[in-house]
């Protein structure tokens, strides 16, 4: 038994590490929060060009051929830094889905243009936030889909949507040009404005089957579990970081003339963090190794590393607010980027409620 | 990163497997998991049935002794079998799945062991750690006082050098198995008028010497577990000091260290890989407001999570283990799981105990689940909570070690010992 990740691994860390600590400050955070740029682009090139983006993906489709744990470690930082980018719906969403659903001609086309950041794409399966497949209602007909999906995250800065639609079939995945005429994108309010999300209307729009018909819910199935591995990592990096700050305010800020952190109501509730943190974090690292290397054990692990994570995150985030007071409450502090960006990654292939349940499932045909 | 085992640690697994298979009885499907809470019930506090647990349980540590299994991590030299940690967790997981007695070695090969080991003489380790290994005798802790418990450092039995020998006087109280041990290890006081971390110097004493009084508390589980232990005028010779005089607060810390690491790093209460399969299993059959208790999403929702915060502990559990086998040093991780662990399952057995209906409050092997095992849980929790440092003082470990947060403000570190407050019940 090994929990540790490889020397290879850590070194990728590392240059992460530098990287995101140059570009994605808190300082450069609250710069996308207080822009209408749909993401950080500066930071999206640069991850392309250190290859980030081209992890997981084969090398026969342009990519770098390494692993899940590979990524698992890149999610983690970027959680941690609040990385404005959209890595997770084009990576762990989209270029998932093409790997596991695409024709040959499919994955040598789209791959190697998200691999090489040419081209960012998104999943588009939520309809007024219903994310279960009996609430598509979307049409396609004859290859071509009329419809609402909303919301849809990166939706304003994609290039491509795969997107769940009922044809004669069910419930199939289509690829989507987004730039096409008969698209409509519009922003939709959120709260984690560091993370935009979008209602796209469908008028007619022409579409690419992707995977086969009826199969559409099956596939979204199976990449959530996959994503749900990846974001407990940022989930995990989030609540880090979160916790880090409540650590570095609570030895900075005196009140009746000793640091706040020396009361143990703030000290007992920073180790009530970090025990969620490193048992979070335990998960994630089993939920990756099972993505991994052992799939036969990934429905069960997944979906305890998201239950644990999302838990964690948002703990260690909204204490971190109480833990800062007032100025805790202030867009212009850091505290609230964390509140915010929980919530995101929680509702992203539902909450708690929906993985308890999926988690019980795993258990019962285990037992 | 990989959960599987190494081929060595397969091979391993195999041959402890194999011996298990051949000297033990597996386990049936709903005992056991909790069997450490398990109690003597009835009205006899002391009785026949303790003594036979204590000679079962010192026969298979004899068993397993003899055939090489007594202390998977003790070096050879002291009749360990000189292995690592993961090979210590390996035998823990497979011995789980056997029917095996009450362990009643914990604090001597837990903690007096490693103690002696670090700070003992060579005439010390030989005399000790070979009957200590093979379950011959039984070690307790007197260490908690009533005036001194989470503030250990506050202890005020009184250690007076009297030529060769140092006579102790004053009062120990929580000491499991007491009644049942030869040896104790000791701290006490020689010199009041010091700060209260430096006049401590710590012993190894003979359970049987004249002056040791041994009376047992009654528990809320109702047995009698622990007892209080009184000295009066008991003599120690200066050879079983363990360390200098006056360091007995830093020979206490060797020993706590390890009891952490005992109580918080065991893999033997979690059941593999699908710890909670037969709970699951079972609330199929239980019956709540006229539908099995599994089809209530309420139920559902609170048995995943569960799951999920069960799964992630013996997780992080072996993670600690897979970190310090790879040479890190034993740090502070094991607050964590002592911490996590005993609110989950104070919560579970709360949780599974409220599906029972009106049996939730039996304890009745009959009537209830699992034969009574989650109310005996819900009953023995508290000392998880409690014993080997509470959960708040664990969440100052993590708080001050791991976190690096300002320490409490202190008023009693720097003054001799005997001008430090006290409650109205503690002078003496
Ligand atoms: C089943 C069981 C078996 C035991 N076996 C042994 C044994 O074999 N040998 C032995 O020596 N001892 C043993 N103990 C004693 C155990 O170590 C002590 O009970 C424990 O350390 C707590 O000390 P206390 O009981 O004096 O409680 P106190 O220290 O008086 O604590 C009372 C409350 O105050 C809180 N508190 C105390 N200090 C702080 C602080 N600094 N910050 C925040 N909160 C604080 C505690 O968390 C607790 O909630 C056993 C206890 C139990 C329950």
């Amino acid at each position: 038994m090994n929990f540790k990740f490889s020397q290879d691994q850590e070194m990728m860390r590392d240059s992460a590490k530098r990287l995101l600590a140059d570009l994605s400050s808190y300082a450069a955070v609250h710069k996308i929060l207080d822009s209408e740029a749909t993401h950080d682009a500066n930071l999206w090139k640069q991850m392309a060009e250190a290859g980030w983006l081209s992890t997981a993906i084969p090398e026969e489709y342009g990519g770098a051929g390494m692993g899940y744990l590979e990524l698992a470690v890149l999610a983690e930082e970027m959680g941690k830094t609040l990385a404005c980018t959209p890595f997770s719906s084009s990576i762990y969403m989209a270029a998932e889905l093409i790997k596991a659903a695409g024709s040959e001609s499919q994955k040598a086309t789209y791959l190697a243009k998200l691999a090489a950041g040419d081209a960012i794409a998104t999943v588009a399966y939520a309809e007024k936030g219903r994310i279960d497949a009996a609430g598509v209602q979307v049409k396609a007909q004859g290859r071509k889909l009329t419809g609402v999906k909303s919301p849809v995250v990166d939706g304003l800065s994609a290039d491509l949507a795969i997107v769940s639609a009922r044809d004669e079939e069910g419930v199939s995945l289509y690829l989507v040009n987004l730039a096409d005429s008969k698209v409509t994108r519009e922003s939709v309010a959120t709260m984690d404005r560091t993370r935009k999300q979008a209602r796209l209307s469908f008028n007619g729009v022409d579409a690419e089957p992707l995977g086969k018909a009826g199969q559409g819910a099956a596939l979204l199935d199976a990449m959530s579990y996959k994503a749900a591995a990846l974001f407990a990592f940022e989930q995990v990096g989030g609540a880090q970081a979160a916790m880090e700050m409540a650590v570095q305010y609570a030895k900075e800020r005196y009140a009746f003339g000793r640091p706040i952190g020396s009361f143990q109501a703030i000290k007992h509730r920073i180790a009530d963090m970090f025990v969620k943190v490193e048992t979070a974090r335990s998960s994630a690292y089993y939920a990756a190794w099972a993505l991994e290397s052992a799939p036969e054990k990934l429905q069960q692990a997944a979906s305890g590393a998201r239950v644990m994570g999302i838990d964690a995150y948002a703990f260690a985030a909204q204490e971190n607010v109480q833990v800062h007071g007032g100025i805790g409450f202030t867009w212009e502090a850091n505290p609230h980027l964390h509140m915010k960006r929980a919530k995101h990654l929680e509702s992203l292939l539902g909450g708690a409620i929906v993985w308890r349940e999926r988690l019980m499932r795993s258990l019962e045909q285990a037992a | 990163m990989d959960f599987n085992d190494t081929p060595q640690e397969a091979e391993f697994r195999a041959e402890v497997s194999q011996w298990l298979s051949q000297n033990a009885k597996l386990r049936s499907e709903s005992g056991g998991m909790m069997s450490m809470f398990a109690e003597a019930e009835g009205g006899e506090l002391r009785g026949e049935a303790e003594w036979e647990m204590v000679r079962t349980s010192q026969a298979w540590q004899r068993k397993k002794a003899d055939a090489n299994w007594g202390v998977i991590t003790w070096p050879k030299k002291f009749g360990g079998r000189g292995g690592n940690i993961m090979q210590q967790v390996i035998w823990g997981q497979e011995e789980a799945k056997y029917e095996t007695p009450a362990n009643i070695f914990m604090i001597g090969i837990g903690m007096a062991g490693p103690t002696i080991m670090t700070h003992g003489t060579n005439e010390q380790k030989d005399r000790y750690l070979q009957p200590m290994l093979r379950g011959d005798e039984v070690w307790c802790q007197l260490f908690s006082e009533p005036g001194a418990g989470s503030d250990l450092a506050g202890l005020r039995t009184r250690a007076v050098k009297d030529g060769d020998d140092w006579v102790i006087n004053g009062q120990k109280v929580w000491t499991s198995g007491a009644h049942y041990s030869k040896w104790g290890i000791l701290v006490t006081r020689h010199d009041p008028s010091l700060p209260k971390h430096k006049g401590l110097t710590y012993f190894i004493v003979d359970m049987e010497s004249p002056g040791v009084e041994v009376r047992p508390i009654r528990q809320i589980t109702g047995g009698a577990n622990f007892n209080e232990v009184f000295f009066n005028d008991v003599r120690i010779p200066d050879s079983n000091r363990l360390g200098a005089v006056g360091q007995g607060w830093a020979v206490s810390i060797t020993t706590l260290m390890n009891e952490r690491m005992s109580i918080g790093g065991g893999g033997g209460l979690f059941g593999g890989d699908n710890g909670l399969g037969s709970i699951v299993a079972l609330l199929r059959e239980t019956t709540l407001d006229g539908r099995p208790a599994l089809e209530h999403d309420a139920v559902r929702q609170k048995m995943a999570e569960f799951a999920a915060r069960f799964k992630a502990l013996e997780l992080t559990g072996y993670r600690t283990l897979s970190a310090l086998s790879q040479g890190a040093m034993p740090g502070s991780e094991s607050s964590v799981m002592k911490l996590a662990m005993g609110l989950l399952i104070q919560e579970m057995a709360a949780f599974i105990m409220e599906l029972q209906g009106a049996a939730g409050v039996l304890t009745d092997r009959q009537d209830t689940l699992m034969e009574a095992m989650w109310q005996q849980a819900y009953l023995g929790i508290p000392a998880i909570r409690i014993a080997g440092g509470t959960d708040e003082v664990q969440r100052n470990i993590i708080g001050e070690r791991i976190l690096g947060l300002p320490t409490d403000i202190r008023i009693d570190k720097t003054v001799p010992f005997n001008e430090v407050p006290t409650g109205p019940s503690k002078k003496g």
